[in-house]
């Protein structure tokens, strides 16, 4: 038989019995439509989760004492390793591909100002670290490299901060008290959110790293470094000089292992995103169940309709059809059904995408490969679960099936 | 002296039913000529339609030997069996067998789409032309249901034709309908016997078994009688005579 009487021949078939053909694809409509929307809600969840590391700051390279095989963690107070001034100023001094560096230096503690009091953590930093995290002030201003050297006790405040020392009020020229030391707040901060890490970036306090060091904690010691590349596309440079210039500067020899971890922006990114696709993964499986599901649906009306048909089998045998030419009028049905029952599926899934993407907070990303990849399975589908029926039909004997009742 | 095109060398086939074993054809020894007309007569289970399912391939023998157009059938394969079932013979049925739900041209044309050869070029004027010619030309877009049982069986003795088969078989073809339209049916059968295409038949009314040229008569599945008609009958003239009987009658 030709290809396009092949066809037809199918879609006269399938149109011949409008309900049931529709209540056969449903399955598979259902199955396409789930498979391609969960996934999309993963891939979107996904997005979310990048979007929020981005907003860690461009470039983004973080600098822990400790080896990494101690998972970046300190190994004790007053031991050699832990980092101070100095490594920061080697690192700005010899370091080509890194633009901006930070200390961080945290304080926690009680702060008093405004209407009352709150408990936050105060962060030494430089000021270069608000271009690093790519943040933005909602007013005021920054402090300077003046205010680093004059040790002065300025401060910016996160917004949540704000929020509970100063619900009414403009703080800035305000005095707040750190540990009972006080400090001007010259600036506020822009409200940022919650962080895809769970640290919320707005209950904190900014102030002078020199000005931390010196009148809240005390000593030379930093907790980490925070640094970024010159360029996204320099950052396997910069990475690559930091280990050089800090084993210098902690004078390790060779054969000893590093006592500092580096972390860059995509091995956080990495990390979130590893969850998140678990999800995507799992959804995307539950769905498919429902795809196979609908396949045995379609499986069940074949074999039912071989059995109506046996007429028109024996009949059609009689008058010269090979059994293959059964056995693929049979199959080119199911997978038409299934096949025909994905197309509407993908319909179905763009329709939920759009009220997920307008209605709710859920966002779907709905990407080219998973429409391909579930129309693709839903005529395997077709494939697999019309071949038995398709196959019982081509083995008819042609007087058993014309004398069949 | 013509060409034989069937030959049955000791044909024999049993049915098992349960611990039963039913011989439904005790050896049976024919020959047909090209372009004869055979009647096959016989009591209902003498096995005249077990006959005709493996002269018309649609079954195998238990054993004996089938040669059709010499050529031995049992050392043919399943898809050589289609394949003469789609080129060289024309199978018609006491139930017509057509598709419901298609129509009278799609059904005649459907032998054609199973024709691996495409020897015929264009299926529909095929179709067409089959149609006319069993004098169904004003009824090619009739789905069976809208047809009579007369007028179906002429569909189906079209789609028999359309492949231009020399050897039409026919079980009971006229079984289901009135005498009238039985006669009409005969008529078409002789002619194209007269246009060279063999024809074989199972009637049993002696009547009608009277327009072939030979009689066979099956008995438990064994031949018990084989004799040439000198005169057959001829269907149109009988046609006229039961046109005029019921002219008289309805004066
Ligand atoms: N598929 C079958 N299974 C079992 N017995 C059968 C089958 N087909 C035919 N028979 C038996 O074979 C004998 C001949 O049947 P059949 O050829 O149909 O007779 P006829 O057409 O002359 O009436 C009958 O006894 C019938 O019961
Ligand atoms: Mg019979």
């Amino acid at each position: 038989m030709k290809f396009k009487s092949i066809i037809t021949a199918a879609i006269k078939s399938i149109l011949k019995s409008r309900m049931r053909s529709l209540l056969t694809a449903l399955g598979i409509i259902i199955g396409v439509a789930a498979v391609i929307v969960m996934v999309s809600i993963g891939e979107g969840a996904q997005q979310q989760v990048q979007e929020q590391i981005a907003s860690l700051g461009s470039n983004l390279i973080i600098i822990f004492p400790g080896a990494s095989n101690s998972g970046g963690v300190n190994r004790g107070a007053g031991s050699f390793n832990r980092f101070t001034m100095d490594d920061v100023n080697k690192i700005k001094d010899e370091a080509t591909y890194i633009k901006y560096i930070s200390p961080i230096v945290r304080a926690g503690g009680q702060v008093i100002g405004g209407v009352g009091n709150w408990n936050t953590s105060t962060q030494g930093v430089s000021p270069e670290y608000l271009d690093i995290r790519a943040w933005k002030l909602a007013s005021g201003e920054f402090f300077t490299d003046k205010d680093v050297l004059s040790r002065a006790k300025v401060c910016v405040l996160g917004s949540e901060v704000k929020k509970n020392l100063f619900p009414n009020e403009d703080p800035i020229g305000s005095l707040v008290r750190i540990r009972n030391v006080p400090f001007k707040v010259i600036g506020v901060l822009e409200e940022k959110g919650q962080s895809a890490m769970g640290v919320n970036n707005d209950d904190l306090i900014l102030a002078p790293w020199s000005s931390v060091l010196d009148r809240l904690t005390g000593g030379r010691y930093i907790n980490f470094i925070q640094a970024s590349a010159t360029s996204l596309a320099q950052m396997p440079q910069a990475q690559a000089e930091l280990p050089r210039i800090m084993r210098e500067a902690h004078k390790i020899q060779p054969g000893e292992d590093d006592d500092f971890t580096i972390r860059n922006q995509a091995d956080l990114a990495d990390a979130a995103t590893a969850t998140t696709k678990v999800l995507t993964l799992l959804l995307g499986s539950v769905a498919g169940v429902s795809l196979i599901v609908g396949g045995i649906g379609i499986m069940n009306i074949m074999l039912v309709s071989v059995t109506e048909r046996t007429r028109e089998i024996g009949i059609r045998l009689s008058i010269g059809a090979r059994a293959t030419d059964i056995l693929v009028q049979f199959l080119t049905e199911a997978i038409m059904l299934s096949l025909s029952g994905g197309l509407i599926g993908i319909f179905l899934a763009f329709a939920m995408g759009y009220i997920l993407n307008n209605y709710t907070a859920q966002p779907a990303v709905i990407k080219p490969a998973i429409i391909f990849i579930s129309f693709a399975f839903s005529g395997a589908v077709g494939v697999f679960f019309g071949f038995y029926p398709a196959r019982k039909a081509a083995n008819l004997n042609p007087i058993d099936a014309l004398r069949y009742e | 002296m013509s060409k034989i095109i069937i030959e049955a060398r000791d044909l024999i086939k049993t049915y098992q039913v349960g611990d039963m074993e039913v011989r439904a054809l005790a050896g049976i020894n024919l020959k047909i000529l090209e372009g004869e007309f055979v009647a096959i007569m016989g009591a209902s289970g003498s096995g005249k339609s077990t006959f005709m399912n493996l002269i018309g391939c649609l079954d195998q023998p238990t054993s004996g030997d089938y040669f059709l157009d010499s050529v031995l059938t049992s050392k043919l394969d399943k898809n050589q069996y289609a394949e003469i079932r789609n080129q060289k013979i024309g199978f018609v049925f006491q139930g017509f067998n057509l598709l419901s739900r298609t129509t009278a041209l799609e059904n005649v044309e459907l032998p054609l789409m199973y024709d691996r050869h495409h020897r015929i070029k264009d299926p529909r004027k095929k179709g067409v032309e089959v149609l006319e010619r069993v004098g169904l030309g004003d009824r090619m877009d009739h789905f069976p249901n809208q047809l009579s049982g007369g007028q179906q069986q002429r569909v189906a003795i079209a789609r028999a034709l359309v492949n231009e088969p020399s050897l039409i078989l026919a079980d009971e073809p006229t079984g289901n309908l009135d005498s009238k339209t039985s006669v009409e049916v005969f008529a078409l059968f002789q002619q194209l016997n007269s246009e060279g295409i063999t024809i074989v038949l199972v009637t049993h009314e002696r009547d009608y078994a009277n327009f072939a040229k030979r009689i066979v008569e099956l008995k438990d599945g064994k031949i018990i009688r084989d004799r040439i008609i000198d005169k057959p009958l001829i269907a149109s003239e009988e046609m006229e005579k039961l046109k005029s009987v019921e002219v008289n009658q309805e004066i």
